[in-house]
């Protein structure tokens, strides 16, 4: 049985591994609105990055720019050696290896829960039907909810449709997952569930980029701490330093406001 | 658990039980004697109603139906020739078996749909102006419809064929009537009266669906050259009288497709409806479109679903289930506007109607021959809407 | 592992030039669609001896038109004709819409009303006229209801009303001297009381108490109608009254069968509609917001006037439209029972001279032409009505 998430990373430190996301010079204008200023980043294989801001600050169409759901004007974006150009097939190739989880969760109500997960892998990956259903299935145990998989979306509660949306995007077996303020729009009772899949899947060595608002979570499973402010990085780095240490000023206030 | 519960209905069973008569005068005080104004507006609507009723009564009672009943087979099915009306007969009795085996298969509105053309079939054999033979065909759809509801009732298993068959209906029924090669098929020239509206209606609805949807999904692109002529296109047919495309369709269309192609009057009446029908759909289609919310757009993407997928799988069947009652109700407009083609001279229902009444032996009795038509009419688009309505709320109570 | 090569990524997988491919390819199919149609056009054209161009419109028209606005002889040219044939097509659209709305609003507000014997009527009255076809409504009362009244020497009354089986004679306005002067005084009073409205209103909002803006502009007005009466002398209009000289109906104004069926059947049919429009934007209003106007004290009808009904304006003005639009569009019905709008006398232009494709364009132009009017028309009240939203 394939284990769906990934464990290359485990045995090699961090410092050592490959760049999975190179970010250079990253520039976005909405208009006369500048979204993104000079972003440069790079993701390291097995990483957990959290990236914290205001809103507005331009952090989730940070992340929106690595899969294609929102176009850059300047700079490069590379995601597993493939480069995010106009190439259609390129963007194909990208989508395929990232995974992306969205605040209002976005399950297809039309569809059964197994059908949910199993329609990507079928389609696009090209699966025969059978095995998609099995690593359906198994998904759904990883999220602790097997016995939903018959069910329709609306009749789970909110972290239940979030822990499929998890497995929806695992079940492609991307390399790198990308999550836009997961729990921001789930009732405080159903936060920790999610979080607690998310934490376990960030053991499991999955490269996560994580927006959100949740601290506890921040600083327990971040290998890095971005933050972001008027669509720059204002600063980076491990959770001690951001969160015991900050240097620079509007970090201090955002933390302020915050905590 | 069950004990509590037990308790609670036998209380509400008790409370429940006032007199009838009680419950009676309740009724009628407060739906109809509130207050004074009431009591008036009641006393007045009483005398009217009453009014009518007679009025109509004595109407009923009182004219001669001849017009109606020498020319039901005209009214019916036009000029088709009587010796081949059994092939009709046949597509009658196939469709109501499957009327019937669907009612037993899925219950619900359909057993309405069902009943009522049972009833319908029913008066028309029991009235003395149809011949024997009609009663005899008449007699075996009524009962297969009930014979295939008991059927349905008990062989689930017979939901795919039925299925099938719904879809193959069409089809099949043309086929029966073109004669499927190996006997003379009856020329279109001669299809009339009912026959030709239902037909009329059903293509009508049928070829303007796949036009819509793709109107519906260019007017929708990004592309301004597709999205720019499919606006113009539909704001355009939106725009004019359907008697206009009618007109258009009979004098430009031969113009247009040049001389050496012949096209008969009814072809370009079918032409002018899907293209009229295929407007309106696209206006329906694209509401539904526009329900749906971004983030499903943005979850399939993230997915790696390309757009031709992600139409397919995500967006459309949440489109096409939201615009259902309204898809209904298109229909039932399409089957009442065929009754234009009367003023073109083609002989559909009304049409064939408007040639009856010029016959002068019927002077003067014009309002029986349209009250009928008219009731026909009725009862057919009240079923339909009364079907859609159904639909909507079974569809409603799907999405949470 | 290097990175790829931004290597040059083929034309048909360009994000950015697929869709222009697609589009090109889309303009061809078209083009040669309407090229290969234009070409047995003009084929066929050819054949018959036909050209294309407007001149003929300056022709004789040499054909009777019943009834018409404006004054038409046979010798008019078919522009003429053109023209009266719009004005009958405004004339029943005009007078329908209004019927139609009164008949809707009624039937509308009473499919509320918690008297059941008066819901059910209304309903009755929207199932019936909504599911039968117009045009067989238009026969019924053409050929049954108009058509066997007795003949105009036997016509019988209701008042100064006369139906024969030529049509109607009723009671009509007529223009005199004072017409102009009068049509003048009415938009002077109108503005007036408008203003006078608003100001009250204010008024009242800053004093906190009822200035009773409704009454008094009521009493301003048939004061300043009274004293207008007596300072001209007579009445905006004057009445003419139909009166049988043997042959026919002088005076008053006579609609013919034809109008008449259009005119009513064209009212019922639509005013089932703006009933269901009418319910459906009363209903449409919040629950919450009645609730709240109880709760503030507002009686009944006042909390109908100031709170609901602008709020189911907003959603009634969209689907009514469409129903005017609709009823415009239905006129062109009339053809079937002889009465000349402009797509029968459309039709009998080009059954004249041939020319299909210039007269289908006029036609298509005025219809058009009433989509877009009645759109703004509507734009302009809704923009009135509209909420200001964040």
């Amino acid at each position: 049985m394939e284990s769906v998430f990934s464990v290359e990373k485990l045995t090699t430190p961090i410092d050592q591994r490959e760049d999975i996301i190179k970010v250079k010079g990253l520039n976005k204008w909405y208009g006369d609105h500048h979204v993104l200023k000079d972003v440069d980043l790079h993701v390291k294989q097995g990483e957990v990055i959290v990236i914290l801001g205001p809103s507005g600050s331009g952090k989730s169409t940070f992340i929106r720019t690595i899969n294609a759901l929102e176009e850059f004007q300047k700079g490069s974006i590379i995601v597993d050696n493939i480069a995010l150009t106009d190439d259609l097939k390129n963007i194909e190739e990208i989508r395929k290896e990232t995974g992306m989880v969205f605040q209002s969760f976005n399950l297809f109500p039309h569809m059964t829960i197994l059908k949910n997960i199993a329609l990507a892998p079928i389609w696009v990956r090209k699966w025969k039907k059978k095995k998609a259903e099995q690593i359906s299935m198994e998904l759904l145990e990883r999220v602790g909810i097997p016995e939903q998989a018959n069910k329709y979306p609306g009749q789970l509660s909110g972290g239940q449709q979030q822990r499929v949306a998890i497995a929806r995007a695992l079940a492609m077996q991307p390399k790198i997952m990308l999550f836009d303020e997961p729990t921001s729009a789930l009732d405080p009772e159903m936060v920790k569930e999610v979080l607690d899949v998310m934490k376990k899947l960030a053991e499991s060595g999955m490269t996560m980029l994580v927006v959100t608002h949740e601290m506890g979570f921040a600083r327990q499973v971040a290998d890095r701490i971005i933050l972001f402010d008027k669509g720059e990085i204002v600063e980076m780095g491990m959770p001690e330093e951001i969160f015991d240490n900050p240097q620079h000023e509007r970090t201090k206030l955002f933390l302020s406001q915050i905590l | 658990m069950d004990n509590v519960q037990l308790n609670n209905s036998e209380k509400m069973a008790e409370s429940t039980s006032l007199s009838r008569l009680v419950k009676v005068q309740l009724w009628l005080k407060v739906n109809l004697f509130k207050d004074w104004k009431n009591a008036i507006l009641t006393i007045i609507a009483a005398m009217f109603t009453v009014f009518i009723i007679v009025r109509v009564s004595n109407f009923i009672a009182e004219s001669d139906w001849s017009v109606v009943s020498a020319n039901l087979r005209l009214l019916m099915v036009g000029q088709f020739p009587v010796e081949e009306i059994w092939r009709l007969w046949i597509a009658v009795i196939l469709i109501s078996v499957l009327f019937g085996a669907s009612w037993g298969l899925w219950r619900g509105v359909i057993g309405h749909v069902a009943i009522t053309l049972s009833a319908i079939m029913l008066i028309f054999a029991a009235v003395p102006y149809t011949e024997s033979i009609t009663k005899l065909y008449l007699g075996v759809s009524i009962v297969s419809i009930y014979l295939f509801y008991a059927f349905g009732r008990k062989l689930p298993v017979l939901k795919i064929p039925v299925l099938i068959l719904w879809i193959l209906i069409i089809p099949i029924a043309v086929g029966i009537i073109n004669g499927f090669g190996i006997i003379e098929p009856v020329s279109t020239n001669v299809w009339g009266g009912f026959l030709l509206t239902l037909v009329l209606a059903s293509v009508a609805i049928i070829c303007s669906f796949p036009i819509g949807l793709l109107l519906a999904v260019g007017r929708r692109s990004k592309l301004p050259v597709i999205k720019y002529t499919c606006i113009v296109y539909i704001e355009l047919i939106r725009g004019m009288p359907l008697i206009m495309i009618l007109f258009i369709g009979q004098l430009l269309l031969p113009m247009f497709i040049g001389g050496e192609i012949q096209i008969d009057n009814v072809l370009r009446a079918m032409i002018a409806f899907t293209l009229f029908s295929a407007a309106y759909l696209a206006e329906n289609i694209r509401g539904g479109l526009q329900s749906i919310p971004r983030g499903q757009f943005e979850a399939g993407q993230a997915l790696g679903l390309n757009h031709f997928k992600l139409m397919v799988f995500v967006i459309l069947p949440q489109a096409l289930k939201a615009v259902i009652p309204a898809m209904v109700g298109q229909f039932i407009s399409i089957f009442k506007d065929t009754s234009l083609v009367a003023v073109i001279g083609l002989a559909d229902f009304l049409g064939m109607a408007k040639k009856v009444a010029a016959n002068p032996e019927y002077l003067g009795k014009y309002m029986e021959l349209y009250v009928f038509i008219a009731l026909m009419y009725f009862v057919f688009c009240y079923l339909m809407s009364h079907v859609s309505k159904a639909l909507e709320k079974s569809l409603g109570a799907g999405n949470r | 592992m290097e990175s790829k090569k931004a290597q040059a990524t083929p034309l048909w997988r360009n994000k950015k030039v697929l869709p222009i491919l697609i589009q090109i390819l889309f303009v061809a199919i078209v083009g040669v669609a309407i090229t290969i149609m234009v070409r047995n056009v003009q084929t066929g054209l050819e054949q018959i001896g036909l050209k294309i161009g407007l001149d003929f419109l300056n022709l004789k028209a040499s054909f009777p038109i019943a009834e018409s606005l404006i004054s038409y002889t046979p010798e008019d040219p078919y522009s003429r004709a053109i023209i009266v044939g719009l004005l009958n097509t405004l004339k029943v659209s005009i007078f329908g819409i209004i019927i139609a709305s009164v008949l809707g609003v009624i039937m509308g507000i009473a499919r509320l009303s918690s008297n059941w014997l008066i819901r059910s009527l209304a309903t009755v009255y929207v199932e019936v006229f909504r599911n039968t076809p117009l045009l067989v409504q238009i026969f019924i009362w053409n050929f049954a209801v108009f058509l066997p009244m007795p003949k105009i020497q036997d016509a019988s009354s209701i008042g100064s009303f006369y139906f024969s089986n030529r049509g109607a004679a009723i009671p009509w306005f007529t223009f005199h001297e004072n017409t102009f002067i009068w049509i003048g005084v009415i938009v002077i009073l109108a503005a007036a009381a408008i203003l006078l409205y608003k100001k009250l209103t204010s008024i009242s909002i800053a004093k906190g108490k009822s200035t009773h803006p409704i009454m008094a502009v009521i009493v301003f007005l048939v004061i300043s109608f009274i004293l207008f009466y007596f300072l001209l002398g007579n009445g905006p209009f004057g009445i003419s009254v139909p009166e049988f000289n043997g042959t026919a109906f002088v005076g008053g104004t006579s609609l013919s069968i034809g109008f008449l069926s259009m005119l009513v059947a064209l009212s019922i049919y639509t005013s089932t509609f703006i009933a269901e429009i009418v319910r459906g934007g009363i209903l449409g209003v919040p629950k919450g917001q009645t609730e709240a106007a109880k709760a503030l004290g507002f009686k009944s009808p006042t909390a109908l006037r100031l709170i609901i009904f602008p709020q189911a304006i907003r959603i009634i003005i969209p689907p009514l439209t469409s129903q005017y639009l609709n009823l415009i569009k239905n006129s062109s019905l009339a053809m079937a029972v002889a009465y000349q709008d402009i797509v029968g006398i459309g039709n009998t232009i080009i059954n004249q001279t041939g020319h299909t494709f210039e007269i289908i364009l006029i036609m298509i132009s005025v219809y058009l032409l009433f989509s877009i009017g009645t759109s703004l028309f509507m734009n302009f009240f809704n923009k009135k009505f509209q909420l200001v939203e964040r």
